[in-house]
């Protein structure tokens, strides 16, 4: 929450403004002709992943600017035609600001993109397409994970941790190898489990909690402490199994453990990987509604804000030193993390 | 005789048409329940009726949808149930990508490089859906069973086989993983339509041949002949010397090979690549679009169509504030009434032929009476 203030800040720090906006909003009141369309990866609002975050991101922005929204859901089994189609029908509907939440968009955003020059679009988790009315919103997911690993090589007591990826992807590989940089960085011996729910194109695996308890059952059967949940909403199976077992797990992309969701399994939930596409989401109306919005790829990592790490719970107060040593060293890029195998 | 036509005529039409009467009634009263307009439903969708880029798109759709259905409709009308028409299509678009896409390729005329990765996309559906024939000839494995397995285990090949230490290349900065693209010599060029930004696949003339080649071969050859009558009966089919097994077998990899052409005209004429977002799941679709094509070459095409169209109108029904999951609803109601249509319109036929001839048979019987 304090590094949303933070980028929000960063975001309208210069309050000379174009767009014919005052530079503090204020709430509930239309602050300009903004039209907000948004069009979700499969699963839309309401998936408790990727897609809520990027609502919660809309929502805020909704609240504080009284913007209108539409927003619009991907299908399984679409080609790039029906998500161009999704893209024309908000540009062609007067929404001039259109963000697409997951890289499935890229071909079809490309196609629509150049035929909208008037239309700032935005697509998360993708650095193609290269247009000039684009912003690409993407985030070190390595980095967080990095911290997440070390975090977990301190805590675990026999040496033995588990990583459970919703689908197996280069998007949630991307968590694995920075992970398990992490582990091996503190315990060069430790030992990483490492399983995917789902192939692709079956992406249940990120909202499918028997997939994920059965997964983590078997790691702490074969003497992981703690597992990594970067699996969505299958990550709550993951947590169940872990307080049945007396184990701990580790949250993704928001703060799991302050989740109402989750309530009952949050302590077992020591630390989780923040990735704040609801930020990235917010950041980028903001930039559009002051008249700065920037085209090209836009990183949000330890350094720049939008992937971290949690405390909450207090699980991790004891290690938490060592843990922002190497997250110092990452930001300083004394480590650089990997991101691929 | 003319009062019997056109009554089959209408008897034909009334279980389709009531089916879709029935769905799109208690779809507007879902509607209405949970509180949304069916009004304004109607309005999306002739709305999207109205654009071209929907109905090019729609077109596009069945395209896709049609061939699933054949494929499926081959092995129905020998009473197989091939399930894993989504896994073939699947093996057979990765397949044929990565031979279209490759380096060695280039050289080759585009005509022949186009029919090379036809003809490779049906070896590899054949070949796929032939492990399910073998298993079920040598070893009486159901075809239910191991074409629902080899779909699981098509998902992880497809996915082994789709990785940049492979087949795929992942370009910087992207989260997708892709085979290369095929260059223009590979690609099939489709129709520009005014006022559409989506093209016509240049493939649709492959649905409409291999819908011809189906309703040829079934009614007009003699395997087409051997081929339903051992769907219809099999020991009488095995009583005139039709070899079951080799029935088997033929028909499973002509599903299989039709199967194959599914993704094809969405590779060559749209992607020209195989990419995590392929689309999956179309081989369901497919067997759907048969039931309520009922095997028919062209019934199946008026379902894909109604299907692709219905599809296609989602995003405006979303952003009409209709939620789109009525499409699904829509459909699944359709699918569950025609059956359901069919056979009252199947009984009552069966009773109006026997009250027909009671009647026949009882008149006669009072002329003889009447002559004694």
């Amino acid at each position: 929450m304090a590094l949303g203030l933070t980028l929000a800040a960063c975001g309208s720090k210069n309050d000379s403004t174009t767009g014919g906006t005052s530079g503090t909003p204020s709430a509930g009141k239309p602050a300009s002709n903004l039209k907000i369309g948004l069009a979700y990866d499969i699963g839309g609002r309401g998936d408790q992943s990727f897609n809520d975050s990027a609502a919660r991101g809309l929502d805020k922005a909704k609240s504080e600017f009284g913007f209108d929204i539409k927003e619009l859901e991907a299908a399984a089994g679409e080609t790039d035609a029906q998500k161009e189609d999704r893209l024309r029908q908000l540009a062609e509907g007067g929404y001039n600001t259109v963000i697409a939440v997951g890289f499935a968009y890229a071909t079809a955003l490309e196609k629509t993109a150049k035929d909208y020059p008037d239309v700032k679009f935005a697509i998360i988790d993708s650095a193609d397409p290269k247009v000039d009315n684009v912003a690409n919103l993407t985030f070190a997911e390595q980095e967080g994970s990095f911290l997440v690993g070390v975090a977990a090589a301190l805590k675990s007591k026999t040496g033995n941790v588990g990583f459970i990826g919703g689908v197996n992807v280069p998007l949630i590989q991307k968590f694995e190898v920075g992970f398990a940089a992490g582990v091996k960085a503190v315990k060069a011996d430790a030992t990483v489990q490492v399983k995917y729910l789902t192939q692709p194109p079956d992406f249940t695996g990120f909202n499918d909690p028997a997939k994920g308890e059965t997964a983590a059952k078997g790691m702490y059967d074969a003497g992981a402490d703690i597992v990594y949940a970067a699996a969505g909403g299958s990550g709550n199976g993951v947590f169940k199994t872990a307080k049945a077992n007396g184990k701990f797990g580790i949250g993704v992309d928001s703060d799991q453990y302050n989740l109402p969701a989750l309530a009952d399994v949050k302590d077992v939930i020591i630390t989780s990987m923040i990735k704040e596409v609801d930020v990235a989401v917010y950041d980028f109306i903001s930039s559009v509604k002051d008249a700065k919005f920037a085209k090209g790829e836009k990183v949000y990592d330890l350094k720049a804000g939008g992937i971290d790490y949690s405390t909450s719970g207090g699980k991790i107060d004891d290690i938490k030193t060592k843990v922002d040593e190497y997250k110092a060293k990452i930001v300083s890029g004394e480590i650089k993390v990997p991101s691929t195998k | 005789m003319r009062n019997l036509t056109l009554r089959s005529v209408l008897l034909g039409l009334a279980a389709p048409v009531g089916a879709l009467v029935f769905a799109a009634l208690l779809c507007a009263g879902i509607l209405a329940v949970t509180g949304h307009s069916p009004v304004d439903t109607v309005d999306a969708m002739s709305a999207s009726a109205q654009r071209p880029r929907t109905l090019v798109n729609s077109l596009n759709t069945a395209v896709s949808y049609y061939l699933s259905a054949v494929a499926v409709a081959i092995g129905f009308r020998m009473k197989l149930f091939n399930i894993g028409v989504d896994g073939q299509y699947r093996m057979a678009a990765l397949l044929a990508a990565a031979l279209a896409g490759a380096a060695f390729m280039e050289g080759v005329p585009p005509v022949l490089r186009v029919t090379m990765t036809v003809l490779a996309s049906m070896l590899v559906g054949a070949a796929w859906a032939g492990i399910a024939a073998l298993l079920k000839v040598t070893r009486g494995v159901s075809e239910v069973i191991s074409t629902i397995m080899l779909n699981a285990i098509a998902t992880y090949l497809v996915s082994y086989l789709n990785n940049p230490a492979r087949l795929a290349e992942v370009n910087p900065g992207s989260n997708d993983v892709k085979t290369p693209d095929i260059t223009a010599g590979g690609q099939v060029p489709g129709f520009e339509v005014t006022g559409s930004s989506s093209k016509v696949y240049g493939l649709v003339f492959l649905a409409v041949l291999v819908g011809f080649l189906y309703w040829f071969v079934l009614s007009r050859t003699r395997f087409g002949f051997e081929l339903k009558a051992t769907g219809l009966s099999e020991s009488a089919a095995v009583a005139s010397g039709v070899s079951v097994k080799k029935m088997v077998v033929i028909s499973m990899l002509l599903s299989g090979a039709v199967a194959g052409l599914v993704g094809i005209p969405e590779l060559l004429g749209a992607s020209h690549s195989y990419s995590l977002n392929f689309p999956a799941g179309v081989g369901f679709i497919g067997i759907a679009v048969a039931l309520l094509g009922r095997n028919h070459p062209i019934g199946m095409a008026v379902a894909a169509l109604l299907w692709g169209f219905l599809f296609n109108t989602a995003n405006s029904l979303d952003t009409a504030g209709v939620p789109r999951e009525i499409v699904d609803i829509m459909q699944g109601v359709i699918v569950l009434s025609v059956v359901v249509a069919y056979e009252l319109v199947r009984r009552y036929r069966v009773r109006a032929e026997q009250h027909a001839v009671g009647h026949a048979l009882g008149r006669t019987k009072t002329a003889e009476e009447v002559s004694a």
